[in-house]
This record gives C-alpha cells, sequence and structure tokens, in this order.
C-alpha cells in the first residue's frame, strides 16, 4: 500500500469537489498508475482547462498548469513539443474537451502527439451550476435544458478513435481498479491517449434528474456497463443508454514529436547537406 | 536567403523574413502559428530554419491552439513566438491576458491589415493600437513594439525577447503589411553586437521557491517545468506560490504588482526616435511604415525652410507621454499620421491637453499614407 499523499499538495485540501462527487476517485486511480509507473514526479507535467475536474491539478505534487477554458491541450502541445522527455498529462472534462476545446481535442489526436488525457465525463457544467453539455444525454434535465435536452450527445471516446488517436480507453468511477489499468497504459503508450472516465455529478446533475444518491449513481455505472467485447455483438437499440467500457483502441501509428525530431536529427548529422523543398 | 550576404554581408529582406531571422537570433526556439495573411512569411522561414537550430515548429489548428502552445513551450523552458493578423490577433486575446496573467514571457507578431473584420487581408492599416493595449480583458500589464525598417524589423524582435524575459509578460510587436512585405538591402547586426537577455532564474532551493515573489522590481525568477521546482500555475487570481486566492489584500497586491512592474521600469522600456528637433516648430508623431512618410515630409519641410521634426515611437506601449510631453514646449503643433481613425492622435491629445493643436491625418482605405499629404499639412501649420 502506498501513500497517496506523496502525490499530493495536502496543505491546498480540502478539495473543492462536492460530497459524492467521483473526480477524487480518479485522482486517486491516477495516482496508483503514477505510482506504479515509477514515474518521477518532476519529470510530469499535468495540465487541466476549467471546470470541475480541471482543478485537480492544483492539488497534485508535480509540475502543474491551470489553464484557460478549452484550451488545456495546446498548452500541453506546446510543452510536449518543447521538451519531450516530460510525461505530460491533460485533465479536463466533457464540456471542457468537446465543446469550448473540441477542435484542439480532434487535432491533437490526428497529430498523434504523445500525449495522455484523462476526460471526465460527468455529462454536465458542474462548475457554472449545472448546463447542459455535449454529452448530456437526450431528454436529460439541465439548468439550460429545463425541458429537458433536445440535443443528441457525443460519443467522446469514438470521436478521439475517429480523429486518429492510439489509445481510447472507457471505464467509470465505479470500475476503479480497471480505471486504473487504463491510465497506466494510456501513460504508457507514445501517442495521443484518451481514457474517457464516467464520472457522477449528484449535485447538479443527479438531483436534477433524480437519479438518487453517489452511491445510487455510482451503482447505475455497474449495471449500464458493457464490455466492449460483448458490445460489438449488440445492436444499436440494445446498446441505448448503455456505457461500453473498455479499451476501445490500442495501436502504433507514427508520433508527432517523434517524427519532428527525426528533420531536427537531419540537420545534426556531422556530414551531407540536407536536402529541403521550398 | 541568409547565406547570400555571406562575402559582403549585404541582403536584400522582407519585414517579415527580418523579424523570423530576429528572432532565431534571440535564442526564440519554439513557433507556434496559423496561416494568415500578411503575416504567413514568418511562419514559412521559421518551418524551414527551426529545426536546423535543435528549435520546434508547429503549424497548430487555430490561433487560439498557437498562442495555447507558445505559452506551454516558455513555461517548458523554450523561448517561443507566433505571428498572425488582426483576425488571429483578437481569436488569441483570451490567452494574451494568461500570459499577462502568469507571467510568462512570449512575443505575439502582429502585422497588422485593414479592418474590422476580414477587411482588408492584403493591405496595410494601423488599427489594432487599442487592441494590443485593451484587447484581452482585466487591467493588465502589455509591451508593444513597431518597427519601421526591415532592419528594425529584425533588432526590434531581439528587443521584444528581451523585454519579454526581463519582465515576464506578453510583447506585442506591431508590424504592418507594408512593413511585412517591403524588401530592403540591410545589413543585420552581428550576433556579438547583439544584447541578448534570458529570465532571471531562481537563487533559492525548491522549497523556498515562490514562482510570483515580489521582488524589487516587480519581476519574480521564473524556472522552467522539469527542473525540480514542482510549482503551479493558474490563470486565477493567485497568491506569491502561485496557488489561487479569494483573499481581497492578496489579489490587490498580485495585481497592483502586475499593473505596476512596467511602470516601475518604464525608462528601460520606452524607445524612440527624434529627427530634425532641436529648433522644430511643427511635430510629427508617427510609427511603424507611416512613419517613413513622416520622415520623408520632414525633410522635404526642411528643404523648404520649415521647421519640422520627426518624433517616431519605437515602443507603443507604455506610451511614450513623458517624452512627448517634454518635446511639446516649443511646438506649434503636433501632426499625427497614422494609418487608423486617430487611436495613437488620442493618446497625444491626452498628454498635451489643449497647450497646442494635435493635428490628424488618417487613412482607413488600405493606401499608404503619401509625405506629401503630411507636407501639406505641415506648411499649412507653419
Amino acid at each position: 500500500m502506498f501513500d497517496y499523499e506523496t502525490y499530493l499538495r495536502t496543505s491546498k485540501m480540502p478539495l473543492i469537489w462536492c460530497a459524492g462527487c467521483g473526480d477524487g476517485i480518479v485522482l486517486k486511480a491516477m495516482l496508483r498508475a503514477i505510482h506504479k509507473l515509477g514515474l518521477e514526479k518532476d519529470k510530469i507535467c499535468m495540465v487541466s482547462g476549467i471546470g470541475c475536474s480541471s482543478r485537480l491539478t492544483g492539488y497534485v505534487d508535480f509540475n502543474t498548469l491551470h489553464t484557460t477554458h478549452g484550451r488545456a491541450i495546446t498548452f500541453a502541445t506546446g510543452i510536449k513539443m518543447a521538451r519531450p522527455e516530460l510525461h505530460v498529462i491533460v485533465v479536463t472534462g466533457d464540456g471542457d474537451a468537446t465543446a469550448i476545446g473540441g477542435n484542439h481535442y480532434i487535432h491533437a489526436a490526428r497529430r498523434n502527439i504523445d500525449l495522455t488525457v484523462i476526460l471526465f465525463n460527468n455529462n454536465i457544467y458542474g462548475m457554472t451550476g449545472g448546463q447542459v453539455s455535449p454529452t448530456t444525454p437526450l431528454g436529460k434535465f439541465a439548468s439550460t435544458a429545463p425541458y429537458g435536452n433536445f440535443e443528441n450527445s457525443f460519443n467522446i471516446s469514438g470521436l478521439a478513435l475517429a480523429a486518429g488517436a492510439s489509445f481510447v480507453a472507457r471505464s467509470t468511477v465505479y470500475h476503479a481498479t480497471q480505471l486504473e489499468k487504463y491510465v497506466e497504459k494510456a501513460i504508457l503508450k507514445k501517442g495521443f491517449s484518451v481514457v474517457e472516465v464516467i464520472t457522477q455529478c449528484p449535485t447538479t446533475y443527479g438531483r436534477r434528474n433524480r437519479e438518487g444518491t453517489a452511491v445510487d449513481m455510482m451503482l447505475a455505472q455497474k449495471e449500464n456497463s458493457i464490455p466492449v467485447s460483448r458490445a460489438r455483438t449488440m445492436s444499436e437499440e440494445e446498446l441505448e443508454g448503455k456505457i461500453v467500457t473498455g479499451i476501445l483502441v490500442d495501436t502504433e501509428k507514427p508520433e508527432c514529436r517523434s517524427e519532428y525530431q527525426k528533420i531536427i536529427d537531419r540537420f545534426s548529422q556531422p556530414t551531407g547537406s540536407v536536402e529541403t523543398k521550398r | 536567403m541568409a547565406e547570400k550576404g555571406k562575402s559582403n554581408r549585404v541582403q536584400v529582406l522582407s519585414g517579415n523574413e527580418a523579424c523570423a531571422l530576429g528572432a532565431l537570433a534571440a535564442g526564440m526556439r519554439f513557433y507556434a502559428g496559423y496561416p494568415i495573411t500578411p503575416s504567413s512569411e514568418v511562419a514559412e522561414v521559421l518551418s524551414l530554419e527551426l529545426p536546423k537550430v535543435g528549435g520546434v515548429f508547429i503549424q497548430m489548428e487555430d490561433e487560439i491552439a498557437s498562442i495555447g502552445a507558445i505559452i506551454g513551450a516558455s513555461l517548458a523552458g523554450s523561448k517561443s513566438m507566433t505571428a498572425t493578423s488582426g483576425p488571429g490577433f483578437s481569436l488569441m486575446q483570451e490567452n494574451i491576458g494568461y500570459a499577462s496573467m502568469a507571467e510568462v514571457p512570449i512575443v505575439i507578431v502582429n502585422v497588422m491589415r485593414g479592418g474590422p473584420s476580414t477587411g482588408l487581408p492584403t493591405m496595410p492599416a494601423q488599427a489594432d493600437i487599442m487592441q494590443a493595449r485593451w484587447g484581452t480583458h482585466g487591467d493588465h500589464p502589455v509591451i508593444a513594439l513597431a518597427p519601421y525598417s526591415v532592419r528594425e524589423a529584425f533588432t526590434l524582435t531581439v528587443r521584444a525577447f528581451n523585454l519579454a524575459e526581463s519582465f515576464r509578460t506578453p510583447v506585442v510587436l506591431l508590424m504592418d503589411e507594408i512593413l511585412g512585405h517591403v524588401n530592403e538591402k540591410v545589413v543585420l547586426p552581428l550576433p556579438q553586437e547583439l544584447e541578448i537577455v534570458d529570465r532571471v532564474r531562481p537563487q533559492v532551493s525548491p522549497q523556498d521557491y515562490l514562482p510570483y515573489a515580489f521582488t524589487k522590481n516587480g519581476v519574480p525568477p521564473m524556472v522552467s517545468f522539469g527542473e525540480g521546482y514542482r510549482y503551479h500555475v493558474t490563470g486565477l487570481a493567485h497568491d506569491e506560490s502561485g496557488f489561487p486566492t479569494n483573499q481581497p489584500e492578496k489579489i490587490e497586491r498580485l495585481l497592483l504588482r502586475l499593473n505596476g512592474k512596467l511602470e516601475k521600469n518604464r525608462e528601460n522600456i520606452v524607445d524612440f526616435q527624434v529627427d530634425d528637433f532641436d529648433d522644430a516648430q511643427v511635430g510629427v508623431i508617427s510609427y511603424g511604415s507611416s512613419a517613413r512618410a513622416a520622415r520623408h515630409a520632414v525633410r522635404l519641410a526642411r528643404e523648404a525652410g520649415i521647421k519640422a521634426g520627426l518624433f517616431r515611437l519605437k515602443t507603443i506601449w507604455p506610451f511614450a507621454d513623458q517624452e512627448i510631453e517634454a518635446h511639446t514646449k516649443h511646438l506649434k503643433a503636433w501632426i499625427v499620421p497614422e494609418m487608423n481613425l486617430g487611436q495613437i492622435a488620442h493618446e497625444v491629445e491626452w498628454v498635451v491637453g489643449r497647450s497646442i493643436p494635435v493635428h490628424r491625418i488618417n487613412r482607413i482605405d488600405g493606401n499608404p499614407i503619401n509625405p506629401l499629404e503630411i507636407m501639406a499639412k505641415i506648411k499649412e501649420i507653419a
């Protein structure tokens, strides 16, 4: 058993998260994965955007950067390109990464830059009081969807997959051990990696949608989860309202910063001139 | 390009090319940008040159991503830059405020074109003066420089990095389409002739490091991510340790330091050049490519026996208010030619009050200002 406090800035606690919020469980799974990998704290750079989950960076004892809304991946891209030896981990939410930051999310996946994105999906804008988000399911209520959400929701793991990410996995707060393993794999993967984690917001989402306590919401995560292998045998109707968990893609492909290094290395070779087209 | 001048060091360069070379000479090793006329040559030159010196070039998905990336790279220890024009500069504003608040040195080149909106992509303007000052929300410090020649596009780019590093603040280089695209014969300074400034590093151990410490000159020492100093950076109001705070006295103290640090050091920042000013009775204040027309007009006036002088702004922000006031004493009037509707003239009026008239010459149709237009105004006043 290791001591979580090794990785925490305990003087900055208590956390701002509400009682029953799932984000703390994600934080602990992340720290267990980092510990298991034996990463040096000085070599980890954790970058977040704006929102509840993005406040995580204030509590962890790494190089931490709390950026502007939706832009965490852009700052992280700059860090990774400038200092490829750092492990750059992005902490973001469904609104941060896929509404205001959607363009950066898909382009980072397309580039396949070696970032690890932990995407906290609670289906709502919690920090601002429960407004509808791109992942709020059709018909669910939010402070700006008082008659029920009339928009379709995003499959945000599918988005990363389609855009070219090397590794995409989905888990839930209920499946904390599985989540830890996925975080570990995502960090190890040389390429753009996303771990989407379904997390509950009892305060602004659960209450409005009569989903009960945090425990009720976590039990619903358990009941509604379908492993990806089984999901492949099911129809779209059967999968309605389900959470498909598991590793959705795990592949090897050229990584952006490594490809750029090859260009730099062409110039640092002692002999011969380099051909460029202009 | 750079190879051409090897034998006699004379080169023919555009302002955009000189700006890119100036950035490399200043030690810039990370560039992120998005294509936009009339700035794209800056990116093109750097995409070619940066890998040769071990630096990194990346074309991002938009201007918001570009400035995000350069802030990240600067925190990771690389001198970083982006280049754009009006529409892209507008998109960057939120993160310019972030760089001001989080005190991250970056350089933003804005090769100005006609606006508002898509405006005149291939024609010059100088209408982003106020956007450079107040484009992002909240009270914040900013430095903006305005070169007027290809050589100065090089030297002021070097200076932009030196100022950004010295004061941990974003610095805007306000070029314009004429300067960006004009080709001039130049002899660039040799590396050994350049003063290169790097950020001040902390002298304390990681345990004692305060990334937002209150220091004598108002600028806290800065260390890069990954060097053992694990600190927190946020755009939220924060205390000296960098962590968010809601305490009014700490918030006020931070914001007063932020806004005061350039004022405290303004003598080392504000820069201008005067021509024919000793006995001048009519003063012309100008900057950027408009100052080229202004200089020609002043020479024509002198040839005609009129005592005219040029006051050329090399720094736009902080504004050279004290210096302009000092040069106002023996003047009958100021003339302010600029390619906008009077953004700098307004500042000049604010400085001189009702002591002497301030005449505006404005051009917003995509054409440069004609020296004869300025000459006619000088004659009329003299």
